[in-house]
């Protein structure tokens, strides 16, 4: 009965089909279901999700009509059916008016995409400056105008990852250090990296700019709510490319200024640390947390490194060797040759007891036993 | 070299390494091609299967950059270019009534290239410090990074781009030069017609990507500093030159798929191609405009405004032509008298999830809108869509097409579709997941994700595994239909037309060795 009626409305299948889809498609273009950008909150990205709404239906739209068509006359003209073929085989006004249409239908979208294109485009009139460098593998911020300045990095602990314990809510999305901006402020970006291209991207801002090192970009976000927003670096950078999140914390103004107060505050006890002498334990329990999160990623979290890429520090000449000639190599790099990367310089990345702790463990762990206790005094001595 | 020496048909190992027949080397490029496939669809079964759920369960991280990277260098120099050659070269001469290709010992030379290419790439997986770990578009600074594997990979390319280059020079030759007389231009197969196109496009591109792979090679070992900032260099000067490339290589990808959709529908509808002139400037037109949208690439790099603009009106255009093709495809359909073989179901399903791929490409041509897709798993479904949904499927497609007349065997009509079918299925459960993985902010590139996007990986790990096991179907009928099988004739398909169906099935080792008649 049902062939039946398909065969008198040959119609009915097709607006049946078009309809059960727009029944299922709708729902995606609610951000809440999972199908489609996360949540919005910041106007540019509210206009891109307009854009990628009206695309997709428009496309979505076009699909149905041709293949609608054309899964009509699979069912219709087939040979079993009895139906026998014609022979047209062209037709200079239909091929015509599938070639203006389509055209038009093209530059209706291209307008609204211009216009949200030019807006984002418009970095001029901020209320803000925040620099982004990215580093193989976490991010750095400095806000310039307000003199502070912070690595972050991935906080989820190694054996999340590794299996070994259960994953937490924001596995992989979660820092030590969040960005934190000002809500209801047009913050300006400048995007560069340390060391290969990266890209800074939180889907909730609409941002997304790579980070070239030697080069600035420039994109701004004005985020409308507080919360926290997460996101992740979108270009390849080397193996630990998915383990560099970024997470947004955007406050009110007032919060803001209190924040860059305490971020102040906390900045000068650092620098007051390195005036002070510190004991060999407390120096061996500050350099393991400070390597696992630094130094880990490629010499490893037992010190063997990677044969070829990431030279082991058990039982090296650098950790073993000269004091100075150790601390060096962590403040400035090293390029042997014998090894394909690059170990950067770190002169920036750690302060003095961080960097004083992270020797001391190094040349006391790992089966390394020089009995070397590294103090922060030293290694600022060495920063000239 | 005597008539009587050319006559032979040669056998053992010396027939295959020194053939100049194009129907051995053909065969030959078919056979290479889909040996790469089995490396490149195991390589996507270790991505996938660490993709399976959240944390790092079989593989570190760095060699699973190397898996992405091989993997896409693999499939797309090791598998769907070098068969698409292999049916060209099976096909190109019989169609326009040719004995041969024009330059058949530089054709013997174009293939025996491939396996030492390949092997060097095999081999940087156990270069110290592994394989290439850039990805298989090998941005630096990072591709500079990299240990000795990068070589081998940059060398390999060098070889893979003259073999190439090579081919098309010859595909060229023949075509314009050895037609039976009475075939003009617009008389050709399509097949023949987007062969032509394409071989052009490889001589134009393939140099440009030499021209990068070069740059990274001296960036690298001779002190330039090309991609260098510090040294006054650029690493987005790359991205460019590599993508003017890229960009009319995925063309490349796609034009002989639609060249073969083209041939099957009219045989499987019993009419004339729709709209055949339109077709040919279709094609052309998509062939032109693939050299001004490279950009689109690269849309967050940071270009000046104008440039972004720019890019997106030229990609937004190539739907035009290519919205033109499918049309015309459809209208074939229209009011014939179809059958469903095997071969028709690759054309339909091919026409149908490359066309998924079209539209997601269109949607990543917006720039504003790129900026939330570029570098995520919508991207990563996007390019899967249209490059197996639409050169894979053709090339499924064209090889149930066309095996009667190399085997002179019918395959197992019930196996070819059971394997389509699969194959289908498994490939829309792997990809599709994709676009929503992407929309909802996963990146690509990535050993390890969000607890969030563990369900749809799974789907798409599924997807993998079931596709992967249907091409053990393919592989056991090919091979099936080389020894036995119902004889076919020399027309195989009831309405079928072309030079090539007025042979005998199998074709003769040499065939055409007097010009037919063109009506």
């Amino acid at each position: 009965m049902s062939i039946k009626l398909i065969r008198q409305f040959p119609g009915f299948v097709s607006r049946l089909v078009l309809g059960l889809s727009l029944w299922l498609v709708a729902p995606a273009v609610f951000a809440e279901y999972g199908l489609n950008f996360q949540r919005p909150v910041t106007p540019v990205a509210h206009k891109i999700l307009e854009l990628h709404n009206m695309i997709l239906i428009i496309c979505v739209i076009i699909f149905l009509l041709v293949f609608g068509v054309m899964f009509y006359s699979v069912f219709a003209h087939r040979k079993s059916r009895g139906h026998k073929a014609a022979q047209f085989h062209d037709n200079s006004t239909l091929e015509v008016i599938w070639t203006v249409i389509p055209f038009l239908i093209l530059v209706g979208m291209a307008v609204p995409s211009t216009a949200t294109l030019i807006d984002m485009s418009d970095t001029s009139k901020s209320d803000l400056t925040v620099k982004i460098t990215g580093y193989q593998w976490k991010w750095k911020y400095d806000y310039p105008d307000q003199d502070v300045s912070f690595f972050s990095t991935l906080a989820t602990p190694r054996e999340q990852i590794e299996n070994k314990g259960d994953k937490n809510e924001h596995y992989l999305l979660e820092v030590d250090n969040p960005i934190v901006l000002p809500v209801g402020k047009k913050v300006r970006f400048l995007v560069t990296a340390n060391d290969v291209i990266h890209a800074w991207w939180v889907p909730q801002l609409g941002v997304k700019k790579d980070a070239i090192p030697g080069f600035i970009n420039e994109v701004w976000a004005k985020v409308e709510e507080p919360g926290i927003y997460r996101g992740q670096c979108a270009e390849l950078c080397g193996k630990d490319h998915g383990f560099m999140p970024i997470v947004v914390s955007a406050v009110s103004q007032e919060d803001f200024t209190k924040w860059v107060a305490a971020q102040k505050d906390k900045a000068a006890a650092e620098s007051a640390s390195s005036d002070k002498t510190w004991t060999k334990d407390e120096l061996m329990e500050k350099g393991g947390k400070a390597y696992a999160s630094t130094c880990a990623a490629c010499h490893g979290a037992e010190g063997k490194g990677i044969p070829g890429m990431f030279p082991a520090l058990e039982g090296s000449k650098v950790a073993t060797g000269p004091v100075e000639d150790h601390i060096k190599t962590v403040l400035h790099g090293r390029a042997t040759g014998k090894f394909s990367a690059q170990m950067p310089a770190f002169a920036a990345q750690l302060n003095d007891a961080d960097m004083a702790a992270i020797v001391t463990f190094e040349r006391n762990a790992f089966g390394n036993k020089t009995g070397d206790v590294v103090q922060p005094a030293q290694v600022k001595a060495l920063r000239k | 070299m005597s008539a009587d020496h050319h006559a032979e048909h040669p056998t053992g190992i010396s027939r295959w390494l020194f053939t100049t027949n194009h129907k051995d080397i053909g065969t030959l490029y078919l056979l290479f091609a889909f040996l790469m496939s089995i490396v490149g669809g195991i390589m996507s079964l270790v991505i996938r299967s660490e993709l399976w759920q959240p944390g790092l369960q079989l593989v570190e991280p760095q060699f699973f950059n190397q898996m992405t990277t091989v993997h896409a260098l693999v499939m797309i120099f090791g598998f769907i270019m070098p068969a698409f050659v292999g049916l060209a070269n099976w096909m190109v001469p019989m169609m326009i009534g040719a004995p041969d290709m024009a330059l058949p010992r530089l054709n013997n030379w174009s293939f025996w290239i491939l396996p030492f290419a390949a092997t060097m790439l095999m081999l940087s997986l156990f270069a110290p410090g592994g394989g290439p770990a850039g990805g298989w578009t090998m941005y630096p600074p990072l591709s500079v990074q990299g240990g000795m594997g990068v070589d081998f990979t940059l060398l390999s390319i060098h070889m893979l781009g003259i073999s190439s280059i090579l081919g098309s020079i010859n595909i060229i030759a023949t075509i314009l030069n050895m037609r039976a007389p009475g075939m003009t231009l617009m008389k050709m197969p399509m097949f023949v017609w987007t062969w032509l196109i394409t071989a052009f496009l490889l001589v134009a591109s393939m140099p440009v990507l030499a021209g990068a792979v070069t740059m990274l090679i001296t960036d690298r070992h001779f002190g330039t500093h090309f991609f260098d900032a510090a040294g006054g260099g650029d690493p987005v000067l790359f991205q460019h030159v590599f993508w003017f490339f890229g960009h009319p290589e995925v063309y490349i990808l796609i034009l002989p798929a639609f060249g073969v959709f083209s041939q099957i529908i009219p045989t499987f509808a019993r009419k004339p191609l729709f709209g055949y002139s339109s077709m040919v400037f279709a094609t052309a037109s998509i062939a032109f405009l693939s050299f001004i949208v490279w950009a689109h690439h690269m849309f967050t790099v940071g270009m000046p405004l104008a440039g972004e603009l720019f890019f997106m009106y030229a990609t937004m255009l190539i739907a035009v032509p290519t919205g033109v093709k499918i049309f015309n495809w459809v209208s074939t359909m229209w009011r014939g008298s179809m059958t469903f073989e095997t071969p028709m179901l690759w054309a339909i399903g091919g026409v149908f999830t490359f066309a998924i791929g079209g539209f997601s490409g269109l949607m990543l041509g917006i720039t504003p809108a790129d900026f939330q897709y570029q570098d995520t798993y919508f991207v990563v479904a996007h390019f899967h869509y249209v490059i197996v949904g639409g050169s894979a499927f053709a090339l499924f497609g064209a090889v149930y097409y066309w095996l009667p007349k190399w085997t002179g065997h019918m395959y197992s009509e019930g196996l070819g579709k059971l394997h389509f079918w699969l194959t289908m299925i498994g490939f829309n459960l792997t990809f599709f997941p994709q676009h929503f993985l992407g929309l909802a902010g996963m990146p690509r590139r990535i050993p390890d994700y969000a607890l969030q996007f563990t369900e749809f990986n799974q789907w798409s790990t599924v997807g993998a595994f079931l596709t992967i096991a249907s091409q053990l179907i393919f592989f056991y009928i090919a091979i099936k239909a080389m020894k036995s099988g119902e004889k076919a004739t020399g027309k195989v398909w009831e309405a079928a037309d072309g030079l090539e169906w007025t042979l005998p099935s199998p074709a003769p080792y040499h065939s055409f060795t007097v010009a037919p008649k063109i009506k």
